[in-house]
């Protein structure tokens, strides 16, 4: 706090108006103003009103969700198919904090419930399920040099497919599927963990009939390509099995994807 | 998850994370560049050009300097206004018009953000400011007008239209919780 602020009623003289605070916070001042000018230098040595203007600056972005609209589905998948051609600039180094962020309560950990492992109590997902939806298109890329996970590699292929199911309290499976790459690549976000003694099974759906496709590791964030032929699967579903899988599922599946039903 | 993981896991190249986040945002950032520029193809060219930015500078972004959405609407609204500037030869002249002969603090508050589950929370945000602060917040936001244009419009002594800007965001701060 500077002595200055012990004048805010003033607007002219010498004294900087704070009240133009939010006004600047919209970028919203005339750069011809006098009192903006002198407010601007004050800020400038200010941090009280830096952080101030950066608050508010925040705070006016709700403004921008009264105008909310969607764009067309096309442009997604344009966009989709455009970054694969386009490389990210490499990150700068100024970030200040680690790479994955400890935002409020965006991670379910797993709690003493799901390790007590009382059967089905800890899993919490419900059945959801998704149809496959056409992600990349065109299968060259003018760079390829990059490091590619195996979700890029699907998503590159040219008949790549991918969809998203959501599971409840933040947790989402999203599934690539590429019949030419006869792979599919399973990406989760905050899985619940399983309870003890029990994992995910992946499983590839063919006429009607179900085919193991591996394990999940444990843990909440994994991306883990599907084992077997991917090429003519009709879907894939995931189950919570004993630990070490099943021949066949035993429960009801927890999320389900259908390669099947699209052009 | 959170808007800014997915901004930064965009940054670090992964395809699946800006799905997420054009899935998440698109609504927001198309939104905002069609209401500046009021035109759907511009707008869409807009949306189309911003999130390539993303992509390639999502790597960028600091979370320790604000918010992602507010990162991402701060180069959607520019991207905005400079496109607005070069197609009217005043964007304000036309906002005066369009002002004068549509006065619409309120149409703007579309069906989609309605069915949203932002809804609620801006809804609350918004209810909470009085009909000038809306409008004088309104224009400097999403018309680019100065505080002094906005006074001159509005009619209104500057102080007051400081005042009521100023105090306007502070009540969508409270509402909000900041740093979302």
């Amino acid at each position: 706090m500077t002595d200055e602020h012990t004048d805010d009623a003033l607007g002219g003289g010498s004294w900087p108006d704070h009240a133009l605070v939010g006004a600047y916070a919209l970028d919203a001042v005339d750069p011809q103003d006098r009192a903006a000018a002198l407010f601007e230098r004050h800020l400038a040595r200010c941090p009280d009103c830096q952080d101030e203007v950066a608050s508010l600056r925040e705070a006016a972005s709700t403004l921008s969700a009264i105008c909310s609209a969607t764009p067309r589905a096309e442009l997604r998948l344009a966009l989709i198919e455009q970054i694969g051609r386009v490389r990210p600039l490499p990150p700068t180094d100024q970030r200040s904090t680690p790479a994955r962020l400890p935002g409020p309560g965006h991670r379910d950990r797993p709690t003493a419930r799901h390790r007590r492992g009382r059967r089905r109590a800890g899993v919490v997902l419900a059945l959801a399920a998704a149809v496959l939806v056409v992600a990349g298109l065109g299968a060259t890329r003018p760079w390829d040099d990059a490091v590619l996970s195996p979700s890029q590699q699907v998503l590159r292929a040219a008949d790549a497919r991918s969809a998203s199911v959501d599971l409840g309290r933040g947790a989402r499976a999203t599934l690539v599927h590429s019949d030419d790459v006869n792979r599919s690549v399973i990406e989760t976000e905050n899985m619940p963990v399983p309870p003890t003694g029990s994992v995910y099974q992946l499983w590839y759906e063919r006429d009607g009939t179900l085919v193991s496709a591996g394990l999940m590791p444990r843990g909440p964030d994994h991306t883990v390509r599907l084992q077997g032929d991917a090429r003519g699967a009709d879907g894939a579903v995931v189950t919570v099995e004993p630990e070490g899988g099943s021949e066949r599922p035993t429960s009801e599946p927890v999320a389900e994807f259908d390669f099947g039903l699209i052009g | 998850m959170v808007v800014a993981e997915l901004l930064v896991r965009t940054g670090q190249g992964s395809h699946s994370a800006f799905a997420e986040l054009h899935r998440t945002c698109a609504a927001r950032i198309h939104g905002l560049a069609q209401r500046i520029v009021r035109n759907h193809s511009q707008a869409q060219e807009i949306t189309q050009d911003v999130f390539l930015e993303f992509w390639q500078k999502a790597g960028t972004f600091d979370p320790a300097r604000g918010s992602a959405i507010n990162w991402m609407l701060t180069v959607a609204r520019r991207r905005a206004i400079d496109r607005a500037r070069a197609t009217y030869a005043s964007v304000r002249r036309d906002t005066v018009f369009h002002h004068r002969h549509y006065s619409t603090a309120h149409d703007s508050t579309s069906e989609a953000v309605l069915a949203s589950l932002e809804a609620h929370r801006v809804h609350v945000a918004l209810s909470g400011l009085s009909a000038v602060q809306r409008e004088a917040l309104e224009l400097a936001y999403l018309e680019d007008l100065t505080h002094v244009e906005v006074a001159r419009l509005l009619d209104l002594p500057l102080g007051t239209v400081k005042g009521r800007i100023r105090d306007g965001l502070i009540r969508l701060r409270a509402a909000e919780g900041v740093g979302r």
